[in-house]
């Protein structure tokens, strides 16, 4: 143990003052020194991507990034993605298209996925085929978040 | 219109896409717990020192809790015993041996560095024929020999038979060792009511109340003083379904502190003993007659089951249910096997998604595509000669299968596949250098099967049943509460659809309450393709009497003959009038105006129903087209085509889900996924970077074709589709990769296929030639 530092962070626009020891990971910060669970560790490794987070608008594996690395960025999780009571067309995509099951990775490939059309709206199936598999989904087989991921992005183009 | 059979949204899905699902490991708890692992697979504890002032807990403290010890009562089964944690002996690498208890994660992983356990370490016994000869490290005093588990069978006039062989042929196939590996890995939270004495304990666990039963026995306590709740389980496919040795270290501990004690597993641990799978070897030799009809099947199987025996099903699992089921959907009649449990210095076995048949169908349908070639047959051609097509078929080995469509999913997938056009382009392909295969396997999965089944195992514990209790209450809101409980499944939203149906009501008025012991009924929970078939038949059980009252209720009300109500839209009516009371009058009534209903109905709006079947058989046939680098032995899968028949389908949206999710794992099963232990027994494949679940990137478009032959077994004539996914790809893709390089001479019998194999197997071909 260390002594624990004093840090801000900024979870879907609003402020956590929160003390962490530095070893502290950023999933760890989020989930429970700020209690926004809707994030889920998955492997701690960096490879499952269950924990995939936007800092700064990009996709961040919250387990290997720690927490106060992240101070003074913006943080967008999945408790945040819906806009109140109206959800993000990736969120009604996942739905529409059967893009999850157990919903225990879903956080992740939602984020990661957000991430990626806002930044590339416009990319080919190929990459986006790159891209998703970042993240491991034991339940679907990927065939649906594909589709749902594909949905989505024409939605989102089109606002 | 029914709600049956349409592809509805889930209603599990608003919570779980927004991050309110509820899992165990969401929950807060003032202590912390981190288990201290052995390093080593095989040894004496000599001794266990923990830092000063840390708070441990080990063997000697858990004095009066006894052993998990499963029974079979048949099959020569030895009632080995799993200590809580170990005590004095350690079996594997991975096994719990102390537990820390700390006011965070991090103090208690800090605090488990520090404690010293010393080991006089001995030779372990890791590969199960190892284990299997004479001098080998005899593991458990109950278990001489390491033999745990012992089917035999044979028919009689067996020998007879087999002489009588055209041809035959033998596959030594090999499964090697998988992690079921969901998501969501173990997780348990066990919290103490001061004001009533009670733990309850939250597990991510596919079977609550079992849970609960197993840990009240284990501990010596009445079940009356644990609550087991099963919040939303991130996967589970079978690894979630034995008991958790570590979950009764919780509830002991919460009792103890007398306050709310968590253990969340990390991967590495979940990978090390988080329950391992599929460590077969299977000997299988097949007779033909001269027309290439299967006469007799002879097989050895060889299960390795890890250190102890798994709670509730027994180490038999797998070696008995590849017995039972080896003859897959193939009519012949003579069948002599033999299968062994065999305990070795591993982590334990447990059922994983299909439980032997991805290991028993590969064997098998390897060995269909050794007698097309001993005959000079196309793949296809000796399926069509030996598959069932007449029903009901009670196999060699017992086993009734019903109304099924194993030759018509067979053509369906073949003419989807366009095997003409493949051959020729596998032709032009060769010529380039290039090697395509394509690869079939057709097989049953047996679904839904109750407890005579079950007892036909001779199990101390025989499940099956399932119970649903459907209420309406005073102002017409519907619950039904289950005694199953899903692991993210979407069964809440498919029961929600057979009771919709019988009573009325739109599914998504209708809450299906699961996975917590004070709340629902006693049940077995998810597992064996049956929550579909036995708590969706009890949902539809209990539905039709709710139904048979409120139609009473209706007639009463609006004065008219029963045979002329209808039940729709969240109300009763008239037939061809406009006559109308809606079901939350009704239910209104059927509590506070009882009287009027002249006591032909009990008040209130509860009914129960329970479902006991016998099980039902779904089938499917899948082909996947690959193409294989002969330089660096890659497999890339171009095409996987499915053709499967599960009977009635209630929501084609999850069902579709079910079997992508199968075939994907299947796929892993086939190619990547593989447990490693070096000569130590210690694991090389504890990171998920090592042990590889497929990414987007392996799997293929997957192209699903159905039949709905309605189960005459299944009061909803529906069959269970949850494991037949993951049941054929072992199959396919590694027929697919022995037809790819079958202008080599080399065979591949062992599963995963890994680019090593396939290399060495050239290689060695290389060589002798």
């Amino acid at each position: 143990m260390s002594a624990k530092i004093e840090i801000m962070l900024t979870i879907n626009g609003r402020d956590h003052a929160i003390a962490v020891e530095p070893r502290r990971t950023l999933v760890d910060a989020i989930r429970e020194d700020c209690g926004q669970t809707g994030t889920h560790i998955g492997c701690e490794h960096g490879i499952c991507g269950a924990c995939t987070v936007l800092v700064d608008d990009e996709p961040v594996r919250s387990c290997l990034m720690f927490a106060v690395q992240a101070a003074g960025k913006q943080i967008r999780t999945i408790d945040g993605l819906a806009d109140g009571d109206t959800l993000h067309p990736m969120q009604q995509a996942f739905m529409d298209h059967h893009g999850l099951q157990c919903g225990f990775c879903t956080p992740g490939f939602l984020m990661l996925a957000v991430g990626v059309l806002e930044r590339e709206p416009y990319i080919s199936d190929e990459d986006l085929l790159d891209v998703l598999s970042s993240n491991l989904c034991r339940c679907t087989g990927y065939q649906n978040i594909i589709k749902a991921v594909r949905a989505a992005a024409k939605e989102m183009r089109g606002k | 219109m029914t709600w049956v059979g349409r592809a509805i949204r889930r209603l599990e899905d608003p919570a779980l896409v927004t991050g309110r699902g509820r899992f165990t490991a969401d929950l807060a708890a003032v202590h912390w717990l981190r288990f201290v692992r052995s390093p080593v697979a095989a040894g004496k504890i000599a001794k266990i020192e923990a830092p000063p002032g840390a708070l441990i807990v080990t063997a000697a403290d858990l004095k009066g809790v006894k052993p998990i010890r499963p029974m079979l009562h048949k099959f020569n089964y030895k009632p080995i015993g799993q200590p809580i944690l170990a005590d004095g002996v350690v079996r594997f690498t991975g096994e719990a041996i102390a537990v820390v208890v700390a006011a965070s994660e991090e103090e208690a992983e800090d605090i488990a560095d520090q404690v010293d356990i010393t080991i006089d370490e001995s030779k372990p016994v890791i590969d199960a024929r190892e284990a299997l000869q004479a001098g080998a490290p005899q593991i458990h005093a109950e278990a001489p020999g390491n033999v745990v588990v012992e089917g035999v069978t044979e028919t009689p006039g067996f020998d007879k038979v087999w002489a009588s062989a055209a041809k035959t042929v033998t596959v030594e196939a090999r499964s090697r060792r998988q992690n079921a590996t969901p998501m969501e890995a173990r997780a348990g939270h066990a919290a103490y009511d001061n004001a009533t004495g009670r733990v309850t304990l939250t597990c991510t666990t596919q079977m609550p109340h079992l849970t609960r039963t197993a840990i009240a026995d284990v501990l010596g306590l009445p079940e009356s003083e644990l609550r087991v709740i099963a919040p939303d389980v991130g996967g589970g496919f079978g690894q979630k379904m034995s008991l958790v040795a570590e979950y009764v270290v919780l509830v002991w501990l919460a009792r103890k502190l007398k306050s709310s004690v968590a253990w969340t597993e990390d991967r590495r641990e979940n990978l090390i003993a988080g329950f391992h799978s599929r460590d077969q070897a299977i000997t299988l030799q097949a007779a033909f007659d001269k027309h290439a009809k299967l006469l007799a099947l002879k097989t050895e199987v060889i299960s390795n089951i890890g250190a102890y025996s798994c709670f509730p099903t027994t180490c038999g699992v797998e070696p008995l249910m590849a017995m039972a089921e080896m003859p897959g959907p193939y009519d012949f009649r003579a069948y002599s096997c033999r299968a062994r449990g065999v305990v070795t210095n591993t982590c334990t076995m447990a059922p994983y998604r299909g439980v032997s048949r991805p290991v028993l169908t590969f064997a098998l349908e390897r060995a269909m595509d050794k007698g097309a070639a001993a005959f000079g047959l196309d793949a296809i051609d000796i399926r069509r000669r030996n598959l069932i097509d007449k029903f009901p078929y009670t196999s060699v080995t017992g086993l009734v299968f019903d109304e099924a469509s194993y030759k018509q999913t067979l053509e369906m997938a073949v003419k989807a596949a366009d095997v003409p056009a493949f051959r020729a382009r596998q032709k032009q392909a060769r010529a380039k250098g290039r090697y395509l295969g394509i690869g079939f396997a057709t097989f049953s999965e047996r679904t839904g099967y109750g407890s005579s089944a079950f007892s036909a195992r001779g199990a101390e514990i025989v499940p099956g049943w399932e119970t649903v209790v459907l209420s309406i209450d005073p102002s017409g809101f519907v619950e039904a509460r289950i005694g199953s409980s899903p692991h993210g499944q979407g069964l809440r939203t498919a029961l929600a659809q057979i009771i919709a149906d019988e009573i009325g009501v739109a599914p998504q008025f209708i809450k299906v309450i699961h996975g917590d012991t004070d709340n629902t009924p006693y049940g077995w929970g998810t597992f064996a393709s049956r929550s579909l078939v036995i708590a969706g038949g009890a949902s539809l059980i209990a539905a039709k009497k709710v139904r048979a009252k409120l139609i009473t209720i209706a007639s009463h009300i609006l004065e008219a003959a029963a045979d002329d109500i209808v039940l729709e839209d969240g109300a009763a009516k008239v037939a061809g009038t406009d006559r109308t009371v809606t079901i939350a009058k009704m239910a209104r009534e059927a509590y506070t105006q009882t009287h009027k209903f002249k006591g032909e109905i009990e008040p209130g709006l509860t009914e129960s129903g329970t479902y006991d079947p016998s099980g039902t058989f779904s089938n499917a046939c899948h082909i996947a087209l690959v193409e294989v680098d002969v330089e660096t032995g890659r497999v890339v899968i171009e095409r996987y085509v499915a053709a499967e028949d599960a009977g009635r389908i209630i929501n084609p949206m999850i069902a579709d889900g079910q079997v992508h999710g199968g075939i994907a794992q299947g796929i892993g099963n086939a190619l990547l996924e593989e447990i490693i232990y070096d000569e130590t027994g210690n694991i090389l494949t504890s990171t998920l970077a090592d042990y590889l679940p497929p990414t987007a990137h392996e799997i293929p478009p997957i192209e699903l074709h159905h039949m709905e032959t309605p189960s005459t077994m299944s009061n909803t004539k529906a069959k269970g589709l949850g494991e037949g996914g993951a049941i054929g790809p072992p199959a396919a893709v590694i027929n697919a990769i022995n037809d790819a390089l079958s202008p080599f001479g080399v065979e591949i019998d062992e599963m995963p296929a890994t680019p090593q194999r396939i290399r060495a197997a050239l290689r060695a071909k290389e060589k002798a030639a």
